[in-house]
Order: structure tokens, then sequence, then C-alpha cells
């Protein structure tokens, strides 16, 4: 009973700020069509370009995933055994990526490797090429490597903190059996990690499938996803009832891989022989082991952290002169971007210095944190209910409602940023709910993206507090006071910190809801970049640089913190 | 199983309850809305310092304007004025369109003529016929009952790096044939004219150029001769235009583009370093329009709000802050744009009742062409 209770706060919020606003553009755009709903309907599955679209979302989406299964698996196997110097600060720097606003990510990966990259230069200086050598911009590796930049760091998490918990005695006792290290990998690890390693791969590739600034920027316009093709039909079409087809078609597919997924999920809490982080990892010891791990870091922060390295030397360079020769650039060492930052030129009712956007990106980013708490907190403890097993008949059915709403917790990650943009602005400026452009808007926005990562980082705090331990407490003579002090809250209370730092981040990365939300007196540090880019004008490119520079140190700044503070093997994510 | 069903169908009603009633209490909704329920229209306005009413103006997101101007006409009008943006051209009039029933905001400004067609299709403007559009050069004013109301313009042509042309011993293009010859092969950047306005702007001016049995042969030339598409202006200037470094010395911008180029240099350049190729019907001019939303209970303020945005003060402004050019042919230009900018004698035409039925096929088969 208590447990539905404390569902009714975050299954409120869902209706009121994601079903609400959902169900009201579909139906203004279904209610568009001329000719019945099942003419667009019939027109995406009898249009050959459509069905390619769907063939290249779910074909992109899944190379996307199996790559970054290849580069964060040896990731996940060196944090989960071994213990080395610098690990937290490697684990915080490859969750970095994960937070960044799209624009930054295009113009990081061009910084590197696009024609004027330092590759591009680097090779033509060398070679005396007359022009570029590397194609990147607008390749089909150009999205790929984005996927496998942005989300490396969920397979690190996931499969990491579940192997670093496995029971690595049950691999010992196949190789004293006479099992080849393959063998034992094949046989042994691989099937107890397949848990986390199915969850890990259908939440990358749920991100995948609905990316749209990586296809739409990085990919260009050769390339059409779902999302994009929502966009297409919207925007540039207005053809809104197929835009609604397909934004259902997407939540369909979304909606089936997220109950696949909570079901994994729901596998992953079932008891194995889990065993604490210092039993298992150790440090490297032979050679062979160092020369693996450098490789392996090597490997990772070239994907993860160079090209963010490379803007941020960027944004400290001016190449000028001799601009009709490409082979030679001239550089010179400048802090002139971040000086035009401080000093704004223009006197516009809109332009806000870099401190005063940054202050608003704070503000949005707190007020981000405390609604996902408010939310989160509630919605976790009850989901740790349903997963403790009670010898009761309604075991099942309990387990059952709590995959279904731990699906329905994910489902705002799966679905047309486009089309639920175009809801809360249908949704929200009339009553019951006349928001209009109430700055609220966009802390709730990010409010749902972000709950999902709460959740999952709080629920398996929660479900470690053991009743054991409390009892003991209790009979050793602790008051309820002193259990709550000594016992729930160190466990609970860095798990919060960690999930506050995450919707911390995630909201001050967030470009998308912000741009559509956001009053133009009041720009959020992403929605800042973008103004500057949108201008002409070799100035304005370099404060962009420099303002994307300033909100790349932020977020490496909470993931440090969320890595010092983290209980160490604890969080799905 | 029936007491549950029950169960949930009690608990979701509850939830519903909690939203309608607790919401407003925790947002402050209520506190940002602070305009009171307007006066009858009325020809002048009295103003009282207790009734300070808010103009809501929502915009795409180029829309720029001074604090000074902002106060000014606060003052001036007892009124508050608050912006909202709400995305590109077209997302903003989509979400108009969208929210009609219950307008956004009190005016609108953003549609231009490539969007206009839809904006008068679906009703969004009350008419207004500003006594300040009678200095307003008839061309600029496409919509005759006055529903969408001329603010500023600005061409979209080609523009190219000088100093590539100069250092490859190069003749740049004079025509749009020219970019189709083998001599400028893998030169030119274009952008989507599905997701960037000046690259619809650019796909206009092929078919005025070469009517609409021709312009699709034109972009298979094209095609052939290595053009490079990408999805946003942004990525055409700054990633893929020689003077940023790329490899395209040909990039489809603006006709101020050069201007501005040398206004925001860090460096006193004397000399312009980009160009626009401005020669009879290779630019297609583009038209802002700014217009009342039906059912505003503004519409007296909002009408003052237009005669403002026409008046010589705010439309001396738009250069500087918008790189567009004003409609009133008695605001000054600056120095710079005085002295370097070419306004295209004759841009490509194309009929505007043309672009709102056909713009949609156009896209499509521009896409099956050029992109497939």
């Amino acid at each position: 009973m208590k447990r539905i209770l404390f569902w009714l706060i975050p299954i409120a919020f869902l209706a009121t700020f994601y079903i609400y606003p959902l169900a009201s553009i579909l139906k203004i755009s279904l209610e568009r069509t001329q000719t019945g709903i099942l003419t667009p309907v019939l027109d995406v599955f009898n249009s050959i370009s459509m069905l390619r679209v769907i063939g290249f979302t779910f074909g992109q989406a899944g190379l996307s995933t199996l790559l970054t299964l290849i580069v964060g698996l040896p990731g996940a196997y060196l944090i989960a055994r071994y213990r080395f110097r610098g690990k937290a600060l490697f684990r915080a720097l490859t969750g970095v990526p994960f937070v960044m606003p799209t624009l930054v990510t295009a113009m990081a990966f061009d910084s590197l490797l696009g024609v004027h990259g330092w590759v591009n230069v680097g090779m033509m200086s060398i070679f005396h090429l007359e022009s570029p050598p590397l194609e990147f911009s607008y390749t089909l590796w150009a999205i790929l490597l984005a996927h496998i930049f942005y989300n490396t760091t969920i397979v690190l998490r996931i499969v990491g903190d579940y192997w670093s918990r496995l029971d690595p005695r049950l691999a010992n006792a196949a190789r004293v059996l006479g099992a080849s290290q393959f063998q034992t990998w094949f046989n042994i690890t691989l099937p107890l990690l397949m848990p986390a390693i199915a969850a890990a791969s259908l939440l990358v590739f749920i991100f995948d499938f609905t990316s749209f600034g990586v296809i739409l920027v990085l990919g260009g316009p050769h390339f059409a996803t779902l999302e994009t093709e929502i966009y297409y039909q919207t925007t540039a079409l207005f053809n809104l009832p197929l835009a609604a087809v397909l934004s259902i078609l997407q939540l369909i597919f979304t909606l089936g891989m997220m109950l696949v997924y909570s079901k994994l999920i729901a596998n992953l809490a079932r008891p194995l022989p889990l065993r604490s982080q210092m039993l298992v990892q150790r440090p490297f010891g032979s050679w062979r082991r160092r020369i693996f791990a450098v490789i392996v870091l090597g490997v990772l922060l070239t994907l993860l952290i160079l090209p963010l390295v490379s803007l941020a030397a960027r944004s400290f360079i001016r190449i000028e002169g001799e601009r009709g020769q490409l082979n030679q650039p001239q550089k010179s060492f400048t802090l002139d971007f971040y000086r035009q930052l401080v000093i704004s030129q223009k006197q516009s009712a809109f332009t806000v210095s870099p401190a005063t956007a940054i202050a608003i990106s704070l503000g949005y980013g707190l007020s981000t944190v405390f609604f996902s708490l408010l939310l989160g907190i509630p919605a976790a403890w009850s989901l740790t209910q349903s997963n403790l097993s009670n010898p009761d008949r309604h075991t099942r059915m309990s387990q059952l409602i709590g995959v279904a709403l731990n699906a329905f917790l994910m489902l705002p990650l799966g679905t047309s940023a486009v089309t639920l943009g175009l809801g809360f602005i249908v949704a929200f400026n009339h009553p019951p709910f006349d928001l209009g452009s109430s700055p609220i808007l966009i802390p709730l926005a990010h409010t749902l993206v972000a709950f999902p990562f709460v959740v999952r980082s709080l629920t398996p705090a929660l479900q470690s507090i053991q009743s054991r331990l409390r009892y003991a407490a209790i009979t050793l003579g602790a008051s309820p006071r002193q259990v709550f002090y000594n016992i729930d809250m160190p466990i609970i209370g860095r798990a919060v910190l960690v999930s506050a730092v995450f919707a911390f981040s995630i909201s001050l990365g967030e470009f998308g809801a912000s741009s559509l939300l956001a009053r133009p007196e009041y720009p959020t540090v992403p929605v800042a970049i973008y103004r500057y880019l949108s201008h002409p004008g070799a100035s304005n490119y370099g404060q962009a640089l420099a303002l994307s520079t300033i909100l790349m140190v932020i977020c490496t700044l909470s993931m440090v913190a969320i890595e010092r503070f983290r209980v160490a093997g604890m969080g799905e994510f | 199983m029936k007491n549950i069903r029950y169960f949930f169908l009690l608990f979701i009603m509850f939830a519903l309850s909690l939203n309608a009633c607790g919401l407003p209490k925790v947002t402050p909704a209520s506190t940002a809305r602070t305009e009171t329920p307007s006066p009858p229209p009325q020809k002048k306005l009295t103003p009282s310092p207790s009734g300070i009413r808010t103009l809501k103006v929502l915009t795409h997101d180029s829309f720029d304007i001074s604090d000074a101007l902002v106060q000014q006409f606060e003052k001036d009008n007892n009124a508050k004025l608050m912006f909202i943006k709400g995305g590109d051209a077209g997302t903003a009039l989509n979400k108009v369109i969208l929210s009609k029933e219950s307008p956004p905001a009190d005016v609108f400004y953003g549609v231009d003529n490539t969007f206009l067609g839809r904006a008068l299709q679906e009703g969004v403007f009350e008419a207004y016929d500003s006594p300040a559009l009678e200095k307003v050069p008839d061309t600029f004013k496409l919509d005759p009952k006055y529903r969408a109301i001329p603010i500023d313009y600005g061409d979209v042509c080609l523009n190219y790096d000088l100093e590539y042309f100069t250092k490859n011993n190069l003749l740049p293009p004079q025509s749009l044939d020219d970019l189709a010859k083998p001599q400028y092969k893998g030169l030119l950047v274009v952008q989507n004219p599905a997701t960037s306005s000046p690259g619809l702007a650019f796909l206009l001016t092929t078919i005025g150029h070469y009517g609409e049995k021709d312009y699709l042969s034109y972009w298979k030339r094209l095609v052939e001769n290595d053009v490079k598409v990408v999805n946003d202006w942004e990525s055409s200037y700054y990633t893929e235009f020689s003077h940023y470094g790329g490899t395209r010395p040909m990039v489809v911008s603006y006709n101020s583009s050069p201007s501005v180029e040398m206004i925001s240099s860090d460096k006193t350049v004397d000399k312009p370093v980009t160009a626009a190729l401005t020669t009879d019907d290779t630019c297609y001019r583009q038209i802002e329009f700014v217009g009342i939303l039906k059912g505003t209970p503004n519409a007296d303020l909002a009408q003052r709000f237009i005669d403002f945005m026409l008046s010589t003060a705010f439309q001396e402004e738009i250069p500087g802050k918008m790189y567009m050019f004003p409609v009133n042919p008695e605001a000054k230009l600056n120095e710079a744009f005085q002295k370097f900018l070419v306004i295209p004698a004759k841009p490509a035409n194309v009929p505007p009742q043309d672009i709102t039925t056909k713009r949609e096929a156009w896209l499509k088969a521009w896409t099956e062409t050029v992109l497939r």
C-alpha cells in the first residue's frame, strides 16, 4: 500500500509533464489529417524511403552499440579487476562526454578530425599535402564515433560495476580444472556477465536509436533516422500527421526495448555470489598486464577525451593569415577569445556575460537537482520494495508492476524530443497548466531527462541496506535515531549526492529543451554557445570555443565529484 | 485482480487531482503573468502608473534589439516587453500555428516570405494597416491585407573567398551556370533547404532562375560537379568555407556577410576578404514579417509595437543586430555597410503563391535528386 503511495509523486509528474504534452501534440497532429487516420500510417509503410529510414535507424544503432561494446568491455574489465592509481579520475573523465551538448561535440570532433582539425593540418604539414587527407565529417564513421564518444561510459559503468562484484573463484576453479583462458572466459565469465552486458547494450541502443543532434550535425543531410525524419516532416514539410505516426512508431519500438531492458535489470538483482571489490581487485603485477592496461586506457582516452582536449586547445589558439594556402596556417597562442567573452561588445537586450549565463545554468541545474530528488527518492524507494522478494503470493504480480513502472520511467528518454518539445508548447500555454514561458519549464524538462538516472543510482544503494545491519544496531542498544544516522544515512546520503550531481550535469549540458523554452534574456551556457556560433566572424567562433571549454571544465568537476562520493561498486549507472 | 484494477483507477484519478490542485502552488506561473484583463481597444492610450501592461513578443532565434530601445518603448507606452524565442523560423511558426487556440504571445515576428503562405493559410494573424507602412516600398508588401507586415529584408547570395581566387589565379564565378563548370568542381558548399533557411533561399533562386522545368537538371549538374550539402549554415560557414580553414571557397550566405566579416574582425581590415555574387537572378530576397496574433487582448499595444518596429530608430538598428536591412528607406546604414554592402538589383523571382502551393513538392523533389 505504502509503496503505491510513494509512486504517486513520480507518476503524477510523468502524467503531467510527459503523457499530457505528448498526448496533446499527437492528438492535434492527427486531427489535421483530412483523409482519415489511416492515410499517414499507410504513407509510412508504403514508402520505400520511409522503410529505408527505419532500416537505417536500426542499422546504425545496432552497429554503434556493437562498437561501443567492443571499445567499452576491455575498459570495464580493467575497472572491475584491477586497482590502479587515477582510476577514479579515469572514470570521471569518461563520464564527461555523456553530458556534452551535441554542438560542442560537433565542434570538438571538427577541431580534431575536421578539414582544419589537428590531424589533417598535421598530416598536411608533415607530408606537404595540398588538401586534407582525412574525410571525416558527414560520413557514417562520424556518427559511429560520436555514439561511441557519448555512450561508452554506460558500458564502463554498468558492466564494470557488475563485473567488479562477480566472484572470481568460479573462473579460478575452471582454470584449475584445466580450461584454457578463452574457454573460461567464454563458458564462465561471459554467461555470468550477460545480464549486465545486455542491460548496457539495450540502454546504449536506445540512445543511439533516438539520437538526433549527432545524426543531423555530424552525419549531415545524407543520413536520415526516425528522429531526424520526424524533424524534417514537422518543420520543413509541416506534415504533422505523418510526423505523429513516426513518433508513435518510435515510441512503440522504444517501449518494447524498455520492457526487455527492465526485465534484464530485474535479473541483475538476482542474488549471485557477489564479492567485495577489495577481494577481487588487485594491482597489475606483470608487465604484460601493464602493457594491456596502457593500450586499453590509451584507446579509451583517445576516443573519449582527446576530442574535448583538442577543442580546449583550439580556444587558446588563433589561426591566421595565409588563408588561401591551406597547408601553412600560422598559429599563435591567445587569450583573446576569453577576454572578448568578458567584454560584451554589442549592447543588446539579450546579450549576457558568460558569468551570467553560467549563473543561469547553475540555477537551472540546482532546480533540476531539487525536482529530480523530490521525485527520484520516493520512486527508488518503492522500486526497492518491489525488488525485495517477499515470499507472499503477490510477489510475481508486484515484480511485474515493478518491471512495467521501471520501463515507464525510462520512456521519456526514448521519445522523440522534437515531438515532445512541441507538446510542451501546445500543452502548457493554456489552463489548467498555464505556464506560458515560465522559467520553471526548463528544470522540469531537464528533470524528465535526469529522473531515470537518479532512480538508477539510488535504487541499488537503498537495496544494499540490509535489515540485518539495522537489527544488529538495535540489539546493541542504538535508538531509532542513531540507527538512521549511523546506518542508513551514510549509505543513502552518498547515493543521493551522486544522483544530485548527475541531475546537475545533465541539466548543464542540455540544449534542445533549453533553446526551445528559455527566455532570451536568460540563456543557459549551451544556448549562449549556439548564439555565438550562429553569427559570422572569427571572434564569434572563438568565443563559442571559449565558452564550450568553460562548460567542459564545469562538467568535469561535477564528474570528479560523482566519483569522489560514489559508494564503491554501487549504482547501476 | 478486480481490486487491483479499481485501485489503479483510483490512484490515477488521485494523481490527476493532485496535479490539478497541487501544481499552481508549486510553480510561480501565476506570478509570472502580470497582465490584467485588457481594456477595450482605444485610439489613445492614457498611461497610468498602476496599469503597466505586458506585451509578449514571440520571435525566431535570430531576433535582437538593444536595451535602450526596449526601455524607450516601455517608457513611451507604459508597458513591459517580454520576448519569447521560439527556435528557428520554421519551428517558431509551428509553435504559433499549433497553439493558435490560445496564442502564446501578442505579436509574432520572424515569418519570412518562404513561410508566409503557411502562416496566412492557417490564419494566425490579425490585419493591421500601420500608418508607418506608407513609406515602405510596395515590393515588400506581399500580403495585400496587411496581416503580415514587412520589417526587414536580406539577400541570400553566393559568397566567395577572395584570397583563394587570387592565390589560385581563378576568376570568381559570375553566374549560377558557372557553378556547374569544371573549373569550379568541388569548390561549392550549400545548405540543405529542408533544415536551413539560406539553403531554401538558394533552392528558390535556382527555381526562379531556371524555372520549374529545369532546376532539377541544374542541381544534377551541381551534384556531378561535387557540390557539398550540409544541414546548417554554421557548419557550411565555419567548417567548410575556406575563409575559416575549410576546403570550399564558395558558400551560400548573405549579401551582408562580407561586410559583417569586416565589422567583427579583430584587426582593422581595410579591404574585404570575402565577397558576394550579386548579379541578376543569382540571389533570393528574404523578407521578414511581423504580425499581430489573432485573439490577443492587447491588440492596441501590439499595433504600437509594430509602428515602433517600422520607426527609423528600430529600423536603423536592424543591420548591426540581425544582419538584415530596413524596409523603411529613411533608415540610414552605418559606415561599413554603406561602403561595402552591395544590394542586388534584380534578385531571382518566384511568385509567393507558387511557394505556398509547391514548397513541399519542391523540397521532396530536391531531396530525391540531390541527397538520395
